[in-house]
């Protein structure tokens, strides 16, 4: 089972390493990658084999989930890149946008508060646009300006919003459940 | 010289047809299968029965009787018959007290055990013994040793339940080839008998457990997308529910072990009457000789269950969300599991999807078909037909964080195997030691979640707080299995465990955590707040008093009562539950240390001038 640790998901996969993706290409490749060496593969081999293909089969797994999701893609593209995106650390961000997230949080709070789904279906389709808008930004920033510092910025809000469709979701649910 | 070739995961004699079995371990009723000449079949026993109803006899002199002779005696001797035994499995005696059943538990820690006349019994013993009949059965009829089997669980099961399973397993001589979930067992049977493609539902409801989850098919691939549902709830609850309806119909109350096990059967029996009949009649005498006659019909029956198909519901439509897909996104419906016969489960069903679901395979055996035809890929014999199963866990796991927090580290339907590491630190000054709690479930507060283990790092270097670095490894398998390994990084020591659960959750509790972590997201959200705010200001707190002690002298008596005075009203928001105040208080002892700090770095530079790392300051 020979199969290289060391090397990018990208690499993985057989895909340039660049933001925009195709998405067919990802799941031809992961599916291939699954069938060589999903742990099903080697239920019957001896144990040093079985650990082997479950830690390959582990790496397939966490790199096509990177891969898969834009905001996972982006960050990890600046990690090659030797740029920490700093999520945790860097909340310096522009006050127009912070007083943007402010009014998304108000808005789904008063759609939660007056159960209406109908409302939070409505602000998850918004917000799938501007995820759409910024993920577009970053395609550019990272593949044709490489302005990593820039996408770095582009990264956070995009974490932002990713957390606000989680609160949309979350909010769904709770009234729905 | 002669070279052997072979397949990594083949046999070297690949022409040598290698013997395995698929095991459908139900709640009511257990099944074995196997694939002979290219199609799956179950194995019946020698009067010709494929189903060996889940049901063990523990006799004084020690005779173990499985299946319908076991059966036979429940009413007779309903303490030592033990039956839907699977509800039992991983779980501990405080889960099971509120429920009605004749058997004498045994208060042990761990997993609850019964007392029997062959003596004390674990859930995962009588399991074992199930198997072991099922295990003869198959040996018999194909004439040789098992290299293996496939043995299937509730997708919903989590990792004690699962646990449970595989070592009444090993308990019964069987090497496990894999753990499968209920519902993909039968999806495989299902999508390989009619070459589907596409998206969809696969709706299990058995004995004892629910389970929903939805997959995507495509040529040689099923993909699971999403799972969901509760692991206590079945045909069980609809069999005790009729029983309480004829006690209340007939008037009757206080019955006695074995007319309550009568009774309970009767209820099953017109349960399964009502399948393709409007109405039936429910006698029986009873041990005083009381006559019991009631008429019981078809929509009695639907109304009385109503809430339990309405159960069903929440974890499907979760599901659903879970995949990020609608109704009209589902190409078909297939129904598992003997409860699904019922008319207004099937109609339940068909309202919210709009289409009539799929039946074409008997909802008693898919299941265990659908093992048998995993069961001979993993023990290496590949026809013709080739395919893959990515599956996913039921549950997010976590670790215990201060504050009484849950950190989620694997979010729920992850695809497995899968692993994530996180990085933790120290808290104190000198801290050697580090407990590791890990929990199951998707509530936020650790006191809310279901605690699969508890762990402890020793011998971390004594470093200030916040320099120790500790990377805990949660590792999934392809069975669904949980291990954990913990690291310290700048040192390398390590602690690891394959995660044994002792103690159960109770009985609708996993359900109920799922449904109380989205009513209750905003208490979990002010308590998080709470925690977190508790958090930061302890460090603040403690990071004060290690200054004070240390560079003390740097304040004169009017600045340093300033700094108590902010100690003290941080301790006091500390032990409130006002997060804003908390968080205030903290912020006023930052502003009051401000100058402080500012003199112990003049301090710090100057002895690094002479000569001292920066590091032992």
């Amino acid at each position: 089972m020979p199969f290289d640790f060391s090397q990018s998901h990208f690499v993985l996969f057989g895909l340039p390493t660049t933001f925009a993706l195709d998405r067919a290409v990802l799941d031809t490749a992961y599916r291939k990658l699954q069938a060589e060496f999903h742990p099903d593969r080697f239920a019957a081999a001896d144990d040093a084999q079985k650990r082997l293909s479950l830690q390959i089969a582990t790496r397939v797994n966490e790199a096509y989930q990177t891969l898969k999701s834009p905001l996972a893609r982006a960050r990890y593209l600046l990690q090659l890149n030797g740029v920490d995106t700093q999520e945790d650390t860097n909340t310096a961000m522009p006050v127009d946008f912070l007083m943007q997230q402010m009014e998304w949080r108000e808005t789904i709070a008063d759609a939660k508060t007056q159960r209406n789904v109908d409302e939070l279906e409505e602000l998850n389709r918004q917000l799938a646009e501007e995820i759409t808008e910024l993920t577009v930004e970053l395609a550019e920033l990272l593949d044709e300006q490489h302005a990593w510092s820039d996408a770095a910025t582009a990264v956070r809000k995009l974490r932002f919003l990713e957390k606000l469709n989680d609160e949309i979701g979350n909010a769904i649910e709770a009234v729905l459940f | 010289m002669l070279l052997q070739i072979s397949e990594p995961g083949m046999s070297a004699a690949p022409h040598q047809h290698r013997l395995a079995v698929g095991i459908d371990l139900g709640t009511t009723n257990s099944l074995v299968a196997t694939v002979r000449s290219g199609s799956a079949t179950c194995l019946p026993d020698e009067q010709g029965h494929a189903l060996l109803p889940s049901v063990v006899h523990y006799a004084s002199d020690a005779t173990v009787t499985v299946g319908h002779a076991a059966q036979a005696r429940q009413n007779q001797d309903p303490a030592n018959t033990v039956v839907s035994v699977k509800r039992f499995m991983g779980r501990g005696l405080t889960d099971v007290a509120d429920a009605a059943t004749p058997y004498r538990f045994v208060d042990e820690p761990g997993m609850l055990k019964l007392q029997t006349a062959a003596g004390i019994k674990s859930p995962v013993e009588v399991s074992a013994d199930i198997l072991k009949a099922l295990k003869a059965r198959a040996e018999a009829s194909l004439g040789g040793e098992l290299v293996g089997a496939v043995i299937t669980v509730p997708a919903y099961f989590d990792d004690a339940q699962r646990q449970a399973t595989k070592d009444a397993a090993t308990l019964a001589g069987l090497n496990v080839l894999r753990l499968l979930n209920e519902p993909t067992a039968a999806a495989i049977a299902y999508g390989l008998d009619n070459a589907a493609e596409g998206t969809y539902v696969v709706y299990d409801l058995g004995g004892g457990t629910f389970d929903v989850s939805i997959l995507e098919l495509t040529r040689g691939l099923f993909e699971v997308r999403a799972t969901s549902g509760d692991s206590q709830l079945g045909g069980d609850d609809f069999d005790h529910r009729l029983h309480c309806w004829i006690l209340e119909t007939a008037g009757l109350s206080q019955l006695n072990d074995r007319d309550s096990r009568l009774l309970l059967t009767k209820a099953r029996q017109a349960k399964e009457t009502l399948t393709d009949h409007a109405s039936t009649q429910v006698t029986a005498q009873l041990s005083d000789g009381t006559l019991v006659n009631v008429e019981l019909t078809a929509e009695t029956l639907q109304q009385i269950t109503a809430h339990l198909v309405q159960k069903t519901i929440t974890p499907l439509r979760r599901a659903l969300r879970d995949a990020k897909l609608g109704v009209d996104d589902i190409k078909g419906v297939v129904l598992v599991g003997g409860a699904t016969r019922m008319p207004h489960v099937r109609r339940a069903v068909t309202e919210l999807f709009g289409r009539e679901p799929l039946t074409n395979l008997d909802p008693d055996k898919v299941v265990a078909l659908g093992a048998a035809m995993q069961a001979n890929v993993l023990a290496g014999n590949k026809g013709d037909d080739d395919w893959l199963l990515l599956d996913v866990i039921p549950l997010s796991l976590g670790l215990e964080t201060m504050g009484g927090l849950v950190e989620k580290v694997i979010p729920r339907n992850s695809t497995i195997p899968t692993a994530r590491a996180q990085e933790f630190t120290t808290f104190k000054d000198g801290q050697t030691a580090m407990a590791i709690h890990v929990l199951q479930g998707e509530r936020e507060l650790v006191t809310d979640g279901r605690s699969l283990a508890r762990f402890e790092l020793r011998g971390i270097p004594p470093m200030v707080a916040g320099a120790a670095r500790i990377r805990v490894t949660f590792q999934v398998d392809a069975d669904g299995l949980l291990s954990v390994s913990a690291r310290e990084q700048s040192t390398g020591i390590e602690a690891s465990i394959m995660v044994k659960p002792s103690y159960g959750l109770s009985d609708d509790e996993i359900g109920k955590m799922l449904r109380e972590s989205m009513q209750h997201a905003s208490d979990d959200m002010h308590a998080r707040k709470l925690g977190e705010a508790r958090v930061e200001a302890e460090s603040i707190l403690n990071a004060t008093r290690a200054a004070l002690t240390q560079d003390g002298d740097l304040l004169n008596d009017t600045e340093r009562a300033e700094v108590d005075a902010a100690l003290t009203s941080t301790e006091a928001a500390i032990a409130g539950h006002d997060a804003d105040a908390v968080r205030l208080a903290a912020e006023a002892l930052n502003e009051a240390t401000s100058e402080f700090a500012a003199r112990r770095m003049d301090r710090a530079v100057s002895r690094g001038l002479s000569g001292h790392k920066i590091d032992e300051i």
